[in-house]
């Protein structure tokens, strides 16, 4: 009788066991953007895309100090993660996103944890500290993700998303950033009080680079990567000034303005809103491309937009084979007059 | 003997910027025979960035490495005659150069940086071909260096590079100590066309050659290519006469605004 009991209970514990063998070595780590305490633009999507891996969420939040991190914290909470790391370094409070300081301690929690998975979003900030963190494993990451097929297979785009790739990770922990507009943003709940712990280094980092400034570009539309309509220009636009136009235009729409290389080389937008290959990849609801001849590297930006509408001058713009809506028309004529008659 | 530091720079040759790419028939792979190819635009700019330093006499010497097959050497030549002063070629068999992956690469640049005791390392923030923007923080990471990435102005000090970085919401600036990694963004520079005179003095230059297996490095791939595909194509072409129409079309058909 005991000896059954006892039996029992040793099946039942070595199942809890197994359990929290499972737990512990199937998570999936997601890294967030430190430099704002609100959520930042793309997790959300990356959660999603997370979510398909089938693994407990695990947060990864860099921060000087857990109370430095709290705010970040409460705005997580809500996705129901298994737990939240705080990744502590003291000099993350004066330069918060520094990749020599982060990096060592995202690739020590994920061994720790004995996480499958490390997940980020496409931001400047991802791109930065997680070719670091899977150097530092010794595992090639995936980039841009767009599409998970299964736990270790992963579509992207290569050529400027002129094509499509499925690879498949033969390494121990996939280190992964995934495209935002691929993913239906995570719907936040009530939050869920997961367990916050703090994690230090026990690698210690190297030599690390110093903070001088920061010159962030002011603004009350809504970010070129959140925005649903995105009115962007050319070179056609001809100088800075007359970017105003496409400001009315957005303003009415409820939307923001992004820009083509040749705009922003020209001096006529600001870096950050460049849309393309290299710039940013936008996925709005409508795109509304003006002075925009549609260079290969643009399209890359700008071509999974659900309605996609092109004012230019000249019918022979490539950009025409991919609008639905194609007007030839002089953009400082059509584009006040569209405003007037929203 | 000179203090200054010395800068590496990796370059890749892949299919040039404006090719239309095809995906070959089988899913294995893009076409990439009787393709033109060219030096991929950001290391263009790294070269450039280096060169520039060392015509400033800020940098003692500029060392280009490229790793892949034989016609590799054709984009060192092209960073020879902007000025590079010597290259090293890192080869490896014609054909293998798709399943080539940054890590493998950022392993083999690292083992260079280490050999040609460089002091900065300078890449392109990502090939255009396979876009992966992953090379030059590996190659910190490999190294325990500090990265600089997503570069658009670069200033040689004593002993630490200042540098302005691209990011999100607008510009970044950061110092650097050295030795160190920077990889180059757009906006950084205009690359100069090589004249022909520096074309011919390139011929001359001297390019060593070594392999992976030489710097004790395995570059077998960690990724298997499943298949690779056409996007899905968009029903494209549509026109409309006016403002009007446009809007009309916007408000009823599409739903958009």
């Amino acid at each position: 009788m005991f000896a059954a009991t006892r039996s029992v209970s040793a099946a039942a514990k070595l199942a809890q066991a197994a359990r929290l063998a499972s737990a512990r070595f199937n998570s999936t780590l997601v890294l967030v953007d430190p430099s704002t305490g609100a959520l930042p633009a793309g997790t959300l999507n990356a959660v999603s895309a997370a979510t398909q891996l089938g693994h407990p969420i695990t947060f990864v939040v860099p921060a000087a100090s857990q109370a430095a991190a709290q705010p970040l914290i409460d705005n997580l909470q809500p996705l129901a993660p298994a737990k939240i790391l705080v990744a502590a370094n003291d000099a993350l409070a004066a330069h918060p996103t520094t990749p020599e300081l982060i990096a060592p301690l995202v690739a020590d929690a994920a061994k720790a944890a004995g996480a499958t998975h490390v997940v980020g979003t496409t931001s400047a900030f991802a791109k930065d500290v997680l070719p670091r963190v899977a150097a530092l494993l010794d595992v090639q990451a995936v980039s841009d993700v767009t599409g998970v097929v299964d736990k270790d297979t992963f579509t992207r785009p290569i050529y400027a998303g002129n094509a499509i790739a499925t690879v498949k990770s033969k390494d121990a922990i996939k280190v992964l950033t995934v495209r935002p507009t691929a993913f239906a943003p995570a719907a936040p709940g009530s939050p869920a009080g997961a367990p916050v712990e703090v994690v230090a280094g026990a690698t210690a980092p190297g030599a690390a680079s110093e903070f001088v400034k920061e010159e962030l570009v002011k603004s009350d539309r809504p970010t070129l990567d959140a925005a649903k309509v995105v009115i962007a220009g050319g070179r056609a636009l001809k100088s800075a000034d007359n970017f105003k136009i496409l400001y009315d235009l957005a303003d009415k729409l409820g939307g923001t303005v992004g820009a083509s290389r040749a705009a922003v080389d020209a001096g006529y937008a600001d870096n950050s809103l460049q849309i393309g290959q290299t710039g940013k990849v936008v996925a709005p609801q409508l795109y509304i491309g003006c002075g925009i001849s549609g260079a290969i590297q643009h399209l890359a930006g700008m071509k999974d937009s659900k309605v996609i509408v092109a004012i230019n001058k000249d019918a022979e713009a490539p950009i025409f084979q991919v609008a639905d809506y194609g007007l030839e028309a002089d953009l400082f004529e059509a584009v006040p007059e569209m405003t007037n008659k929203l | 003997m000179s203090s200054l530091p010395r800068i590496l720079v990796g370059v890749k040759r892949v299919i040039d910027y404006n090719v239309k790419i095809a995906v070959r028939a089988d899913k294995s792979w893009v076409e990439t025979a009787n393709v033109k190819h060219s030096l991929n635009p950001f290391c263009e700019i790294a070269i450039e960035e280096a060169v520039r330093a060392k015509e400033a006499k800020k940098v003692a010497e500029v060392i280009a490495v490229s790793c892949g097959p034989a016609k590799a050497q054709e984009v060192l030549r092209t960073a020879l005659a902007m000025g590079a002063d010597r290259a090293v070629h890192v080869e490896i068999p014609e054909g293998t150069e798709k399943t080539l992956e940054p890590l493998a690469v950022a392993k083999v640049l690292a083992k260079v940086a280490e050999k040609e005791k460089a002091d900065v390392v300078m890449l392109g923030k990502q090939a255009i071909d396979d876009d992966a923007n992953q090379t030059g923080q590996m190659v910190a990471g490999i190294l325990g260096w500090p990265q600089a990435t997503f570069a658009s102005k670069v200033e040689f000090a004593d002993k630490a590079l200042t540098v302005t970085r691209e990011i999100d919401g607008g510009l970044q600036t950061i110092k650097t100590p050295l030795p160190t990694v920077v990889t180059a963004d757009l906006r950084l520079n205009t690359p100069r066309f090589a004249s022909l005179p520096n074309i011919m003095k390139a011929k001359k230059k001297p390019l060593a050659k070594l392999s992976p297996a030489d710097l004790g490095i395995d570059i077998s791939p960690r990724l298997e290519i499943l298949k690779v595909e056409e996007p899905p194509k968009r029903q494209g072409g549509g026109r409309v006469a006016s403002v009007d129409e446009l809007i009309d079309k916007l408000k009823n058909e599409a739903k958009v605004i």
